[in-house]
């Protein structure tokens, strides 16, 4: 939608230049679904929006491969992202970690058209629970680059960098650079599951799992969870179902679970620890690969019937820039 | 660095915010639409550079020096020559891939950049387009190509002929409400709302000067410049149907998103901001949001300051709206007589229609100092006739316009916007525009009355239903618009359509605090018969019966009294035709074929954790509102031997216009083509009571039909006169007329008859009385993951009894419609009201509706019956497919569960909660 209070457009990637009532603007498709007073901006806080801060820009490499990992400009697109584990830039690489990258695209409410625009740093600075590049980037143990102004720049894991439905630990001002993807981790066997009230719909529930190099056993829980939660198990402890259910329980508090129209609370809760369990299977050797909504039993993507009756999925989270 | 719109640089540059959507519109691409300006339905799509966007999200000044393509410019951008249409074009309009086709320009942007891959997997593809009307099934045949064949016959009763519009719709050149080129409205201003941020407040104060001091705002209206009188925003053909409760601008506010200032600006940038600037001092008043608790003694009143009597409202002391209580024969007597006895509360959610076209609509004042509106109505000539009587203008003054209508299901049987752009375009003398955005149609138009229904059900081992028995509380929000015809209604056809001795009604319907109930397709059935057919279902259970045998047993026939809450039935309801039994058959033999399909196939075993069932629901409508309900069509001859029609209803993806078409061309014995159909104009015709109640092909189409009738009899006169032969010798055989060895071509007659001073016309007028009956049957195969709560249809099945049908196609497509909307409205649609009032599901993000993964494909069969009422033994079928699919799905999971869901939505949390629960019971924990 028209943001009718927006004055200008400032193209700078310096948070030096950012001021009271400027919103970054990435890819532009959160702050255009919310208008002037996205991020819940009152007239109260100082009214709405004046001032977009433009990346368009910045000319930021949207993926730098290294044997260290992989490093996501904040403004890399979704669909930048989504070629990439098909792309000769890392064909030879032995990342099976790639396999989460399609997944959590498609998880997604947004179509591949929105893609095109979305930005995997938008779509983390949004901070919702069921933001998908949260999902993948807090599963393989990203870390996010934060500048700040008079070139200061500090680093994340992108687990913590979501403290909340919506918010973060952006201080007012900063900027998102980059997403650091560690090579340990791509390494790793990798396992993902999501449920979802409707059909390719807004997920309710995503989990992703990885059986690292050196033996340990990671989940991360998003979308149910108000904010990204870890569990980290190593390959002296890999626990058996009954641990896991113990870890899930004393991990996440009731009142973590998130609770909106895209799932009560209680079915969250039950299906965090049965997706928990079923990747604990998978990664531990039993059970099949990747799979959700939109990726059939055989791990093979784009289901190619017409019209399935039904399956579970997410919901579409544009990616944004830093709100405030 | 201009901006390329279809190959020519635009000479306008964009504004800093802006989005490419807009500027797109600005420079006169009318077929990109607003859906909802937020990036979640497609109907914006438009390429850039060839890449499709969904240019609502798209920010404008990002297009600087690249080249964007919109549905105007897509054919010339594959190399089609100019007026070819693109292949994807020509294949929505082959396979008639819309309805209201306010999606379809952002659908076909979309499909046309598909490979095959993603041909192949459409839920994914199309997951960023959404469509309210079709159910999908027409848009992926459209889509893949796989034509069923486009129009055949002659185009006459029975023929698939596509909508006259189609060639239009497909090529973006449809014009919708707001798609009128700026120089032909000079001067035009827009109005932005400031509305109530309180539940229910006085309004002490507004101080309109800091708004009028922001530069472009040209005008603030409050409640000190709106008419006194009161009336109702719902729209019937008598407005005494309604209550008289809402003023265009009140100084008392009721929910939260009700209107408080209307800011009129020279631009929507300038009015948003002078609506911020509106200061107002509320004296906040208690407010009251569930009707359980507006029931309570000594409730806030929401209407407390009316009179009762004058206003039409039951009881306004205590927020009663409207009420019936009734009892035929002796309930106590049948419950006692009862082997089983079902009794339960079943409750229904707030909905929105989520029409893609938002409300909007434009007023100016003509040469003659006439008001003209044109607006998103359903429902023309009554909005005449209520601008006129609120703002106290003799009805000749008004004049209504609706271009194509982008969809309604009853949110557009109500005057939401007109009454303000009247206000400004009358004080102004100024064209005035008004816009709601999506958020404003969740917030502050109108939903689905909620229901709260206890139901209390007996039946003996016999298979007969002893007593029925309901307790009814209807939601009507913060206004009575619709509320006493939904209440009544609901509590109809639902009841009626069973044999039953003993009935017993107590209907509510209460005001509270929260935004208002109006009119949603099936006006108050689906929420009874959701709950009626659920409890027939536990009956049939109780006694050990097939549900569909208890029905066959229990349901009306030929000759028994319809009835409801009165004693005797209506008197001008008749069994004009009747084919509920073929429905049931159908739908039966259906499901049987298709669990064999499934069985055969071995994929009848869906593996641990699976249950699978099956389930039905029947349900009857009267083919025309109760009351009167008219319609008047002028036809007549023209030179060239084609037709003119000018009929009164509105098109909004109805298909009314085709019937029309297809009525007279049977009448006149020629081909729908030859007809052209002008509508929805108050100017056109006397009256029009309007396109709700289904009454597009029962009331306008019959008058069409008499017009027509009389139109061919008056030709053959001319005819007979002309070559001498006897009239009834006269046959009109398309583009002449059949005088025993000689053809006449119709010119001729038409020269003939105009040299001799003769207009060869006719007119039809129809009250919409006698009425007939309708039956729609739906049947669900499902399977539920005892582990998840995930739902799978497995087999949709829907049989209607729609008489003789006009075009199959067409309706059919009303009927998938209705399923999908139907199946949205049961699995997970919720519009969620906070603790405050406050309406929380306010973006589509939000409020998820059937998208292309979550519709099923349906079977659709009708019944085979001709009906001695309607217009050439047709019956309506618009709204009813919609009513039964809500209680079959929750049959068939029942069936497969053993857990009923009394509640809408049946979302896959409460399954999961539910077994879960169920499980715990049994247990005994």
């Amino acid at each position: 939608m028209d943001m009718n209070t927006i004055e200008a457009v400032v193209p700078t990637t310096d948070p030096a230049e950012w001021r009271d009532g400027d919103a970054w603007l990435a890819g532009g498709t959160v702050l255009f679904s919310y208008g002037s007073f996205a991020f819940g901006r009152l007239v109260s806080d100082g009214g709405p929006l004046r001032r977009l801060l433009d990346l368009g820009q910045a000319g930021w490499t949207p993926v730098t491969l290294s044997d260290a990992g992989i490093e996501l400009a904040a403004t890399c697109t979704v669909a930048e992202l989504y070629a990439l584990p098909e792309s000769a830039s890392v064909a030879g690489r032995s990342w099976p970690g790639l396999d989460l990258f399609r997944p959590c695209c498609d998880s997604f409410v947004a179509s591949f058209k929105v893609w095109n625009m979305s930005t995997v740093g938008g779509n983390i600075c949004t901070s919702l629970p069921a933001g998908p590049m949260i999902s993948l980037c807090a599963g393989l143990d990203a870390t996010a680059t934060i500048l700040g102004p008079g070139g200061s720049s500090r680093t994340v894991p992108v687990a913590d960098f979501v403290t909340g439905d919506a918010t973060n630990c952006l201080a007012p001002g900063e900027l998102l650079r980059s997403i650091f993807v560690p090579a340990a981790a791509l390494s790793a066997k990798v396992a993902f599951r999501r449920l979802s009230l409707s059909n390719l719909g807004r997920s309710g529930v995503l989990l992703t799992g990885r059986l690292d190099p050196d033996g340990g056993l990671v989940l991360t829980v998003t979308a149910a969870t108000k904010r990204p939660v870890q569990l980290r198990f190593a390959a002296a402890g890999l626990p058996d179902a009954q641990q896991l259910a113990a870890a899930v329980e004393r991990s996440i508090p009731a009142e973590l679970y998130h609770d909106d129209i895209h799932g009560l609370p209680a079915w969250r809760r039950d299906m965090t620890f049965r997706l928990a369990e079923k990747i604990r299977a998978e990664l531990l050797g039993e059970g099949i690969r990747v799979s959700g909504d939109f990726w059939n039993a055989s791990g093979t993507p784009h289901a190619t019937s017409a019209q399935p009756s039904a399956a579970p999925a997410p919901a579409p989270t544009k990616e944004a820039p830093n709100g405030h | 660095m201009a901006i390329e719109i279809n190959g020519t640089p635009a000479m306008e540059a964009p504004r800093p915010g802006q989005c490419l959507r807009t500027f797109l519109r600005e420079q006169g691409n009318f077929g990109v639409k607003k859906g909802c300006d937020g990036g979640d339905c497609g109907a914006c799509t438009v390429h850039v550079d060839g890449t499709p966007v969904h240019s609502c999200i798209y920010p404008a000044v990002r297009a600087e020096g690249h080249s964007v393509t919109t549905i105007e410019g897509l054919p010339a951008s594959a190399g089609c020559a100019e007026g070819e249409l693109h292949p994807v074009q020509e294949q929505f309009l082959e396979n008639q891939g819309f309805q209201c086709g306010f999606c379809t320009a952002g659908m076909m942007m979309t499909a046309a950049t598909f490979d095959e891959e993603q041909k192949a997997n459409l839920p994914r593809s199309l997951k960023g387009n959404l469509c309210r009307c079709t159910g999908y099934r027409s848009i992926a045949d459209a889509v893949c190509g796989t034509a069923e064949h486009a129009g055949s016959g002659a185009g006459r009763l029975g023929d698939n002929v596509p909508a006259p519009a189609g060639h239009a719709v497909v090529t973006g050149t449809a014009r919708y409400t707001l798609d009128v080129p700026p120089d032909q409205l000079p001067g035009l201003l827009h109005l932005k709302l400031l509305r109530s941020p309180h539940a229910h407040a006085r309004i002490v104060s507004i101080d309109t000067a800091p708004a009028l001091r922001v530069p472009g705002v040209v005008a603030v209206f409050t409640h000190e410049d709106a008419p006194a009188q009161l009336f109702s925003t719902a729209q019937h053909e008598l407005y005494t149907d309604d209550p008289d409760d809402t003023r265009v601008l009140d100084d008392v506010v009721r929910f939260i998103g009700q209107r408080v200032a209307a800011v009129v600006a020279d631009s929507v940038a300038a009015a948003e901001a002078g609506a911020r600037a509106v200061e107002v001092e509320y004296e906040l008043l208690d407010a009251v949001f569930t009707p359980a608790d507006a029931l309570q003694p000594g409730a806030p009143a929401v209407h407390g300051d009316k009179d009762g009597e004058a206003s039409r409202i039951s009881r306004p002391l205590e927020n009663v709206v409207a009420e019936v209580h009734s009892e035929l024969g002796d309930v106590a007597a049948g419950f006692a007589a009862a082997d089983v006895i079902h009794e339960k509360t079943y409750r229904t959610q707030r909905v929105q229609h989520v029409a893609m076209e938002t409300h909007a609509s434009i007023a100016w004042l003509d040469d003659e100092g006439r008001l003209v509106v044109r607006s998103s109505s359903q429902v023309p000539f009554l909005v005449k006739r209520t601008l006129a009587r609120v703002f106290d203008l003799s009805e000749d003054r008004v004049r209504v316009v609706a271009g194509r209508v982008g969809g309604g299901f009853g949110s557009k049987q109500e005057v939401l916007t007109e009454d303000l752009v009247a206000l400004a375009a009358l004080k102004l003398r100024r064209p005035v525009q008004l816009e709601f955005t999506r958020t404003e149609q969740f917030t502050a138009t109108t939903t689905r009355h909620p229901f709260t229904i206890k139901l209390k059900a007996g039946a003996n081992r016999e298979g007969l239903l002893t007593a029925l028995q309901l307790d009814v509380v209807t939601n009507t929000g913060a206004y009575g618009n619709h509320a006493p015809g939904v209440m009544f209604h609901g509590c109809g056809e639902s009841l009626a359509v069973y044999n039953c001795a003993n009935k017993k009604v107590d209907a509510r319907a209460v005001y509270t605090n929260t935004v208002p109930a109006g009119a949603f397709r099936g006006y108050g059935l689906s929420q009874m018969i959701f709950a009626i057919e659920s409890a027939i279902d536990e009956l049939a259970e109780g006694i050990g019966m097939d549900p569909l045998d208890f029905r066959l047993k229990n349901m009306v026939r030929p000759g028994d009294d319809m009835l409801s809450t009165q004693p005797e039935p209506e008197e001008d309801v008749h069994y004009g035709s009747y084919g509920l039994e073929q429905c049931i058959r159908l739908v039966r033999d259906a499901l049987d074929r298709g669990g064999e399909r499934y069985r055969s196939a071995g994929l009848d075993d869906l593996g641990p954790e699976w249950v699978t069932g099956t389930g039905s629901a029947l349900s009857m409508i009267d083919t025309v509102p109760p009351r009167g309900h008219y319609a008047h069509t002028r036809l007549r001859l023209l030179p060239d031997g084609t037709y003119d029609a000018a009929v009164g209803t509105a098109e909004f993806g109805n298909g009314t216009t085709t019937v029309h078409s297809q009525l007279a061309a049977t009448a006149l014995g020629t081909e729908a083509p030859k007809v052209a159909v002008r509508q929805s104009d108050t100017d056109l015709v006397e009256h029009d009571t309007g396109a709700f109640g289904s009454a597009g092909t029962v009331v306008a189409g019959q008058a069409t039909l008499l017009a027509a009738q009389e139109l061919a009899r008056r030709i053959r006169t001319v005819a007979a006169a002309l070559s001498g032969v006897p009239e009834a010798d006269c046959v009109l055989d398309g583009g002449s007329v059949v005088c025993g060895e000689r053809r006449v071509p119709l010119s001729e007659v038409y020269g003939a008859a105009h040299r001799a001073g003769v207009e060869l016309s006719a007119e039809g007028r129809w009250g919409g009385t006698p009425r007939s009956v309708a039956f729609n049957v739906q049947g669900f195969r499902v399977a539920v993951n005892t582990g998840t709560g995930e739902l799978r249809i497995l087999q949709s099945v829907q049989a209607a009894d729609a008489g003789v049908v006009v075009n199959p196609r067409q309706c059919r497509g009303q009927i998938e419609g209705g399923i999908a909307q139907a199946l949205g409205v049961a699995l997970y649609e919720e519009v969620k009201v906070d603790d405050a009032g406050r309406v929380t599901t306010d973006i589509l993000r939000q409020y998820h509706i059937p998208s292309f993964a979550d519709v099923p494909r349906s079977e659709v069969y009708f019944a085979s019956t001709n009906d001695e009422l309607g217009p050439l033994g047709a019956k309506s079928m618009s709204e009813s497919p919609f009513n039964p699919v809500a209680p079959a799905l929750a049959n068939a999971i029942r069936n497969a569960t053993g857990v009923r869901f009394a509640e809408l939505p049946i979302a896959r949390d409460k399954i999961y909660l539910g077994l879960k629960e169920k499980a715990r019971e049994e247990v005994g924990v």
